[in-house]
């Protein structure tokens, strides 16, 4: 037992060093974006003394804030959408695997994952088009047109959370309750649902995200008029770099920050009850 | 292992039941597949189709297959001189090779930063292993633009590396990383790194250390130990965390733009130029034609590994 001892305790140094590495890696750069937001200059790299005139003009600009506005809107009718889609895509691919279509559906939800944005953008640009040709919808390109093209690649991402979840459910309460006579869609909202309820929220923050962060497949699908957020932070960031951007950057780390640690703590404190319990 | 309670007699009796079921069972399975079949695969046919077009000072920039000629007749155009295009330009054979050198030194960058990293995080104590993964997840909440960005004011020529390697004298003159390819390699190592992570911890935290501490006793050094262990026993996760590297970096577009210079050309960032500034549509979906072929084999790679780490994963519950 020493020598195992000896040997991990031998082994951890460089290792530890490594992962200390990899977290500077990983913080340094945002670090960086938040510490200058609070520059006085307008050049980011010259340090001018503590300021919050950045965050001040961000609230005046328009342009900015209606984009944010609107990329909100879309991230949450899209979130809302993939996550019923994403939890019947997930319930077919775990609870009937053998059903026709749901070999299919397991590669249709895995490619979106990994696909280059570029293509999936282009296509859906094409097909949009396309239907407008021939069946007159949809009319015009915009918000709606975005929504659906989030909602396409987003759902995969939801299936693959609430699929985890689903597959380490214990099957024996629905099946107990169908036993008693309920009908399968009350099993589904009073035992299932309930039960998975975690990886929906979990799900739709991660659509919300995925949404509110596009670029690429929102630059193809959008139309005159609708102008998402990453799209105005795009065409800002090209021109060279913008304390505002910085000050924008912050306001969003921060918002992630808090999330992260209150579901961090919320899942912390559901464990810890059920290992209570148990 | 609980999760499993009722074990497998009530899961198939529960599907049973459900195999019972038709018009609920449908929509459940057919809503979503619908939905799947109409936005992501039927467009690939468009794209197809739109590669094999002409090009025509028109809105939308292509001509039809079908047209009617003056004499009423109608007739059908295919057109594959946009293939032949990209194999006689040298520009597009060099932008593909550019997005394969990128994203294999990326994929192997992340690799060996990532290794270690996912490693300790699998050998660190129970209670810590969530909150460091928490933390290697965590920037990929934020902005994916905006990390980029954040990385343009670090590397500039008067930016803060610069400045900071300045100030300890270690250069004279300010290196000039921003609009290189190296630039592009740690933009694009910094993104992807997460990806890379999460499959090498899932394999690696279910490695079991007996099999070491045996190793140990009977006399193997640590890196025999290592080699023969450890990294067999890690390869699916190594080649599903390099394929969810490998091939979205093959397409990526927003970190060569920013960051990149001209001789960083790459697949992604040549189709949205061919697409946005020059409207040839059909020369666009023909590189993306070509891109989705290449993406094939990494593709299945990535759906054997993953099938197989699961396949492991329920053997273990």
């Amino acid at each position: 037992m020493s020598a195992i001892k000896q040997h991990r305790r031998a082994g951890f140094p460089w290792l530890w060093t490594a992962l200390a590495f990899g977290y500077v890696f990983l913080y340094a750069p945002i670090l960086s974006l938040i510490v200058y937001s609070f520059n006085e200059s307008r050049l980011v790299t010259v340090w001018a003394g503590f300021s919050t005139r950045w965050y001040g003009e961000l609230m005046q600009n328009e342009q900015l804030l209606s984009a944010a506005w609107l990329s909100i809107k879309v991230a949450a009718v899209a979130a809302t959408i993939a996550v019923v889609l994403g939890t019947l895509a997930a319930m077919t691919l775990v609870r009937f695997r053998r059903q026709w279509g749901a070999r299919s559906m397991g590669i249709m939800v895995a490619a979106p994952l990994v696909m280059p944005e570029i293509i999936l953008g282009l296509s859906l640009l094409l097909l949009f088009m396309s239907m407008a040709d021939l069946i007159g919808w949809p009319a015009s390109r915009g918000q709606g047109t975005i929504i659906m093209a989030h909602v396409t690649f987003c759902m995969a991402y939801v299936t693959v959370v609430v699929q985890s979840r689903l597959a380490y459910m214990d099957a024996s309460l629905e099946e107990a309750a169908m036993d008693l006579g309920a009908r399968p869609l009350k099993v589904f909202f009073t035992i299932t649902l309930p039960v998975i309820a975690p990886s929906l929220v979990a799900g739709w923050l991660l659509a919300f995200t995925l949404s509110m962060d596009d670029l690429v497949v929102a630059s193809f699908v959008s139309g005159p008029g609708a102008t998402t957020l990453p799209m105005v932070v795009y065409s800002s960031v090209r021109l060279g770099v913008s304390p505002q951007i910085n000050a924008l950057a912050t306001i969003i780390i921060a918002v992630v920050v808090v999330a992260v640690s209150v579901a961090g703590y919320l899942m912390y404190r559901q464990d810890k009850q059920r290992t209570n319990m148990q | 292992m609980t999760g499993y309670g009722g074990g497998a007699g009530a899961l198939a009796g529960l599907r049973a039941r459900w195999r019972r079921l038709t018009v609920g069972r449908w929509l459940v399975t057919g809503i979503p597949w619908l939905w799947l079949v109409i936005f992501f695969c039927l467009p690939f046919l468009f794209i197809l189709k739109i590669s094999l077009s002409e090009p025509a000072l028109a809105q939308p920039p292509y001509l039809n297959w079908i047209r009617e000629t003056a004499d009423g007749l109608v007739s059908i155009v295919v057109n594959f001189g946009n293939y032949g295009l990209l194999w006689d330009d040298s520009l597009y054979v060099s932008a593909l090779f550019g997005s394969l050198q990128v994203a294999a030194i990326s994929t192997l960058l992340c690799l060996l930063i990532g290794y270690p990293m996912a490693y300790a995080i699998a050998r660190a104590p129970t209670h810590l292993r969530m909150p460091l993964l928490m933390l290697v997840i965590l920037p990929f909440w934020t902005s994916f633009l905006i990390r980029i960005y954040a990385w343009m004011g670090i590397l500039n020529t008067n930016g803060i590396l610069n400045n900071f390697l300045l100030w300890l004298g270690v250069i004279e003159q300010p290196l000039e990383i921003m609009h290189t390819s190296l630039a592009v390699y740690i933009g694009v190592t910094y993104a992807y790194l997460p990806f890379m992570i999460l499959p090498l911890y899932a394999t690696l935290s279910r490695l079991d250390p007996v099999l070491l501490e045996a190793a140990a006793d009977l006399g193997a050094r640590p890196a025999k130990q290592f080699l023969t262990i450890t990294w067999p026993q890690s390869v699916p996760g190594v080649i599903a965390g390099a394929m969810l590297v490998f091939i979205p970096v093959m397409g990526e577009f927003v970190i060569p733009d920013l960051l990149g210079g001209p001789d960083s050309l790459m697949l992604g960032k040549l189709m949205w130029t061919e697409f946005f500034n020059n409207r040839d549509w059909p020369v666009a979906s023909a590189l993306a034609a070509v891109l989705l072929v290449v993406l094939i084999i990494p593709f299945l790679l990535l759906r054997h590994y993953e099938s197989r780490a699961e396949a492991n994963g329920e053997e273990a519950a």
